[in-house]
């Protein structure tokens, strides 16, 4: 109680020094706070930045000359084009198997729903490496791989030797892999919509697959979407280990040509270093994008592209300079 | 609860519940529930909350399935058919297709908030083939029209109030051509103000002859559009009837107490 009668006190006490009587007080602008510590932390922080910058630019420990010679040498771009193949072509497999494995997940069977758990915690625990150079092994174990009923008759049958190419090795390990943190993030966006969804499409008696793929899918999306996003850079890094089954992507001719010019494997890991700082921007911009498109009606008003949010900053910023100048 | 045997047979009822038991774990839910809905008829079913008033109605759908005892809408039995003396569970999508010719309201809406207010209203005829894409987005703007939306056909049922979302939910549940539409809480989630105007739409169905069921707390709505008044507690029908004597004369000490404290 007495703590309320001082504040009581010391809010008459408050327009006591009225030393400016210029203007009412309700009629003048609250003085915004000063943040003196902020300044000096900016400041320090500049400083160091800017060193750091300098350092990348005269160091000539960097090679810039040399950085510029192999950027867009053809060899790196070829390395590059790998990269590029083998990491879509996992995507995209690695994406469709998470969704299948995670409708397993979800089914009604048993079986289906082991068999899910199963290989997700099997790939989640094997290293990617492991895998690959399993796979890679693999024609030697098996010559001949075919489909049919087990013990019985074989109604395809594959000559491994031929199918399985560095690049198809490639592929199906890190789809492998994939495949089980994609189903992760599947189930848990599956399960991230609201169950009346679920309800309200069954209520309607729409036909099952079209309440997957039109009901709950797409609302699904909206969280998958940056998980996934994240897998897919993971990934893109993990394109990297492609290299130990012989197949020459980006940081792989990175590599093989540090060892034939010995002087340039720093500039050559710059080069690597760039062009998949690119390849993570690009995927961060068309995940932008995509996230405001399955938005669509989750939010009353879709969040600004970068473009609308300039121009916006930029009227904000001219209000304010001519309220600045009427003052 | 002779009414059953008391119809004609020529005249199936719209909806008959048939001693429908039904448990969530040990806890029992409905206890033996009979009811017959003539059609054209309103029915309003009141109770205290947990006397399974939602889940009667959810197994009127099946979206719930009843342990004991069946459901049939229109003559055609619920879920289920019969093989000899038998009942047997009925196939995913032949469920979904009886489903399509019952309309459910939500108490949430629960409307596609990621399809804009025509899509949520045309999606189910589409989806299941009985009308073209073009011939539901025209169905679908005949009835928000009928529901007072017709210039709300482009928005997402976000950028919406309750009480419109609700009404597109019930266009929504018309867009099927239902012989019956079942309303759980219809206006439970809505701010008070927001009351009037959905209870509005289900009157204008109940007058133009729609077979109505309708789960909601609302007493004075009850005693205006009903015709049969049922009143659920622990999982069994206490007292049904005409609203002038269950809501003004009831005979059981629960119904009472009931009213007394809702009105």
């Amino acid at each position: 109680m007495s703590e309320l009668t001082g504040a009581a006190v010391s809010l008459a006490e408050a327009p006591a020094p009225a030393d400016t009587p210029s203007k009412p007080l309700s009629a003048q602008r609250v003085q915004p706070l000063r943040r003196p510590g902020r300044w000096i932390v900016t400041a320090a922080v500049l400083v160091l930045v800017a060193q750091i910058l300098h350092g990348l630019v005269t160091n000539p420990f960097y090679q810039w000359d040399r950085f510029r010679y192999w950027f867009l040498r053809p060899t790196v771009l070829d390395g590059l084009l790998v990269t590029l193949e083998v990491a879509a072509l996992s995507a995209v497999l690695g994406l469709l198997g998470g969704i299948l494995l995670a409708l397993a997940r979800l089914s009604g069977s048993p079986v289906l729903r082991a068999v899910s758990w199963t290989y997700t915690w099997l790939f989640r625990s094997v290293p990617l490496i492991v895998v690959l150079i399993f796979l890679y092994n693999f024609s030697a174990l098996y010559k001949t791989l075919s489909l049919g009923v087990p013990f019985g008759p074989a109604f395809v049958t594959f000559d491994e030797s031929r199918l399985a190419t560095d690049m198809t090795i490639a592929v199906i390990g890190l789809s492998l892999n994939e495949a089980a943190y994609a189903a992760e993030v599947v189930r848990g966006g599956i399960l991230s919509v609201d169950q009346g969804q679920h309800e309200a499409a069954a209520a309607l008696g729409l036909p099952r697959g079209h309440q997957f793929r039109r009901i709950v899918f797409p609302q699904a999306l909206r969280s998958i979407t940056p998980n996934y996003v994240n897998q897919l850079i993971g990934l893109i890094k993990s394109t990297s280990l492609v290299f130990y089954v012989s197949l020459l992507d980006l940081f792989g001719t990175v590599q093989s040509m540090g060892s034939t010019y010995p002087g340039d494997v720093v500039p050559l890991l710059t080069v690597a270093t760039v062009w998949y700082l690119i390849l993570t921007s690009a995927v961060s911009v068309v995940q932008f994008y995509v996230e405001r498109y399955y938005a669509r009606g989750a939010t009353r008003a879709l969040p600004p592209t970068p473009l609308q949010k300039a121009r916006a900053g930029l009227a904000d910023l001219r209000a304010r300079l001519s309220r600045e100048a009427a003052v | 609860m002779t009414t059953a045997q008391t119809l004609p047979k020529a005249a199936p009822a719209a909806l008959e519940v048939h001693g429908v038991h039904k448990w969530y774990g040990s806890h029992r839910v409905l206890d033996g529930i009979d009811l017959t809905v003539r059609p054209g008829e309103v029915t309003v079913i009141l109770g205290p909350s947990g006397s399974g008033k939602s889940t009667l109605l959810r197994v009127v759908n099946h979206l719930e399935k009843p342990e004991i005892g069946h459901v049939s809408v229109g003559g055609e039995l619920i879920g289920v058919k019969r093989h000899g003396d038998r009942l047997r569970e009925l196939s995913e999508r032949a469920i979904l297709a009886q489903r399509s010719r019952i309309g459910f309201v939500f108490q949430n809406f629960n409307l596609f908030p990621h399809l804009t207010v025509l899509e949520n209203v045309a999606a189910a005829p589409a989806a299941t083939g009985r009308l073209t894409r073009a011939a539901a987005q025209e169905l679908a703007r005949e009835l928000l029209d009928r529901v007072g939306l017709g210039d709300k056909t482009g928005a997402y049922p976000r950028q919406l109030s309750g009480g419109q979302q609700q009404r597109v939910a019930i266009a929504r549940a018309l867009a099927l051509r239902p012989g019956i539409i079942l309303f759980d809480e219809p206006t439970s989630a809505l701010d008070p103000e927001l009351v009037g105007e959905v209870l509005a739409v289900i009157k204008d169905l109940a007058t133009s002859g729609t077979t109505l069921v309708i789960v909601t707390h609302e007493i004075g709505f009850a005693r205006e559009v009903a015709d049969q008044v049922v009143f659920i507690d622990g999982g069994r029908i206490v007292e049904q009837g005409p609203p002038g004597e269950v809501l003004d004369r009831p005979r059981h000490a629960r119904t009472r107490e009931f009213l007394g404290k809702v009105l």
